[in-house]
């Protein structure tokens, strides 16, 4: 892809969220065992791992919603995990965040569930709110009857993009996926990918995304980092289809690997 | 509250000179409510063509483009010829992706009413609404009383003694604290003010009478039926309809289970079973309360208190009261269990349906003792 090249020819490292020695466990489980990860401005990042690796409570952690044992958490340069109150909330509104099954808010249409951000932090006029949920529905590609919509009339793919939506509510620097194509029909989780890599094309996004989906990977992530073993690897995948470790190696070159990565190509 | 609006120190700036809008500065999110008051008040001078120029614009987002590309639809709206809007090279495809045809974006106007005629229209649709709530109740308790009929008549060998027995205790010997401390509450209240007003005709000694027809009869079964509509037959609601949100009934169903078997006879079975029981004991909590506030404030001993009740109240008496108890049992858990199986799957519906099995339990137990009352006084009992 274009923003492929364009990235891997600027040489800019500028180090948006950083984790160094974290660890985090439930109980006498150990699920990070120090582990360090670095994601860069403008890139896309993928994290992949097997089921119960603790990828999702990775990305918990990260904002702010899980605590870690011990390391270090910094996004934007300011350490979250221990953050609170004031310091959190100016973090969070130059992030947005997309759960996996949207987590609207079921009481609310959409373009209330847009406004939510906006109404708490900023002293927009409702006209304008109204106009710019309107165009962030627009945005994420969805007719313009969805704004009045309540989630619960909405397919699974269209809370996706209506918390998308929201997600991007307040234009945020950084935006965190939670398996945005799980549950979505092959199709549909391209014309997702297609709308990720759009978005932070033009909108200038770094993009933090947990999935599943090899497709996904081999479509709009610059950057994959793995979670094996309670710690991560990261790399492009070509470096990572030469790794030995043998769940990355499984990963990458078994039979939906293989499919996935020819048809990138 | 925290804000991100730029107030401090504002940036983002615009203005238009010979024919040329021009801004610059920082367009985000955070200058979008001030420039967006400044923008809907432009004055775009005289004169026809127009060009817009925004390259001196430092950084853009999307709540700032869509300012720009808002200003030109305006202008042009105006009857002015806009030529290029001009942004910095790096925002050009920020701007091309948000600039799609504006009509297909708008959303649809919401449908709008007069006030009276909204007023009447609600008032209308509740009613069929209400009535159409009544009709498929009425559906409901048909099919649970075959199906309580048929399993009586020949009774299944799986039948569901372990989840009856559960609801019992749910229902029945979990309630026993509250449902005791409440009776016995009241027994105190109906002695005192009973014992009040009879004072002066001297006729204190009646106290016992109005306290044991009153709980026996009447208060005893209301307020153990009411206690548990509150507090099992929403616990009905809110687990069979967390039970549909969480799609655990659409499973039973396909595994060919019937639901009303499984969950919904144990239920008003177990609820039939322990209703009465716990209307007995409120019974008695209620008359031991009065009988103490009839010692204390009277000084009526026990003894005479026994006598007296013996003379005011038989076992008919006590009968009229328990008779009524399965009844409302019976209500309590089909109303609760109903409501449960319309809960559609979210969130707000599991509340919004307890609230609804609440209300109507306690009022069709009430409506219910009004037509037991009725029909006691046409019998003569």
């Amino acid at each position: 892809m274009v923003m492929e090249a364009d990235k891997t020819g600027q040489a800019k490292k500028d180090v948006i969220i950083h984790v160094e020695d974290l660890v985090t466990g439930f109980g006498s489980k150990i699920i990070h065992d120090h582990l360090n990860l670095d994601v860069y401005r403008g890139e896309v990042l993928g994290l992949v791992g097997g089921s119960g690796s603790g990828k999702s409570v990775l990305l918990r952690t990260i904002i702010g919603l899980n605590a870690p044992r011990q390391g270090t958490i910094e996004v934007f340069g300011k350490r979250t995990g221990y953050a609170e109150g004031s310091r959190m909330r100016s973090l969070e509104v130059r992030w947005g965040v997309l759960f996996q099954e949207g987590a609207l808010f079921s009481s609310q249409t959409v373009a209330e569930n847009i406004q939510v951000p906006l109404r708490e932090y900023t002293s927009m006029s409702q006209e304008l709110m109204d106009e710019i949920a309107a165009m962030k529905i627009a945005l994420v590609g969805l007719p313009p009857d969805t704004a009045q919509k309540l989630p619960s009339e909405l397919s699974g793919g269209m809370k996706k993009r209506a918390g998308l939506a929201r997600a991007l509510a307040l234009d945020p620097e950084l935006l965190f996926l939670d398996e945005p194509t799980s549950g979505l029909d092959p199709i549909s989780a391209n014309q997702f990918d297609e709308l990720i890599g759009e978005l932070q094309e033009s909108l200038g996004l770094t993009v933090f995304m947990v999935t599943h989906d090899l497709d996904s990977l081999a479509a709009i992530t610059d950057r994959i980092a793995v979670l094996v073993d309670k710690k991560i690897k990261t790399g492009t995948i070509e470096e990572l289809r030469k790794d030995t470790t043998p769940w990355i190696h499984e990963y990458f070159s078994g039979p939906r690997g293989h499919a996935a990565l020819a048809g990138s190509h | 509250m925290t804000s991100i609006d730029n107030t401090a120190k504002p940036d983002a700036w615009f203005k238009i000179e010979q024919g040329v809008f021009k801004a610059g500065g920082r367009w985000t999110i955070a200058e979008s409510a001030r420039l967006d008051q400044q923008l809907r008040n432009l004055d775009a001078g005289p004169g026809e063509a127009i060009t817009m120029d925004a390259g001196a614009v430092e950084k853009l987002d999307s709540t700032g483009a869509w300012l720009l590309l808002r200003t030109r639809k305006a202008l042009e709206n105006a009857g002015r010829t806009v030529g290029t809007l001009k942004v910095p090279e790096r925002y050009a495809s920020l701007l091309a992706n948000l600039d799609h045809d504006d009509k297909k974006r708008r959303p649809p106007p919401a449908p709008r009413m007069s006030p009276w005629r909204y007023r009447l229209y609600r008032i209308g649709k509740a009613t069929v609404e209400a009535g159409r709530q009544g009709w498929r109740m009425l559906g409901y308790l048909g099919r649970v009383t075959v199906e309580t009929g048929e399993m009586i008549a020949a009774p299944r060998k799986n039948l569901r003694f372990a989840a009856m027995a559960v609801q019992v205790e749910e229902t029945g010997i979990s309630a026993l604290p509250i449902v005791g401390l409440l009776a016995f509450l009241i027994g105190i209240v109906l002695a005192y003010q009973g014992a009040d007003q009879l004072k002066r005709f001297g006729a204190e000694i009646f106290t016992i009478n109005l306290l044991g027809v009153g709980v026996l009869r009447e208060i005893g079964g209301l307020i153990t039926a009411i206690i548990v509509a509150g507090r099992s037959g929403s616990a009905f609601t809110a687990h069979l309809g967390s039970m549909r949100v969480n799609q655990e009934i659409d499973a039973m169903q396909t595994m060919g289970l019937n639901t009303v078997d499984t969950l919904v006879l144990p239920r008003v079975i177990g609820l039939v079973i322990s209703l009465p029981l716990l209307t007995f004991y409120a019974n008695i909590m209620a008359l031991i309360g009065g009988a103490m506030m009839c010692y204390f404030d009277l000084g009526i001993t026990i003894p005479v208190f026994l006598r007296q009740l013996n003379q005011a109240v038989d076992v008919s008496t006590l009968m009229v009261g328990l008779v009524k108890a399965p009844v409302f049992a019976f209500v309590i858990a089909l109303v609760g269990c109903y409501e449960g199986f319309q809960v559609e799957r979210n969130a707000a519906s599991v509340g919004q349906l307890t609230t609804r099995s609440v209300v109507e339990s306690v009022f069709l137990v009430i409506v219910l003792d009004a037509a037991f009352s009725v029909m006691f006084s046409v019998l003569g009992v």
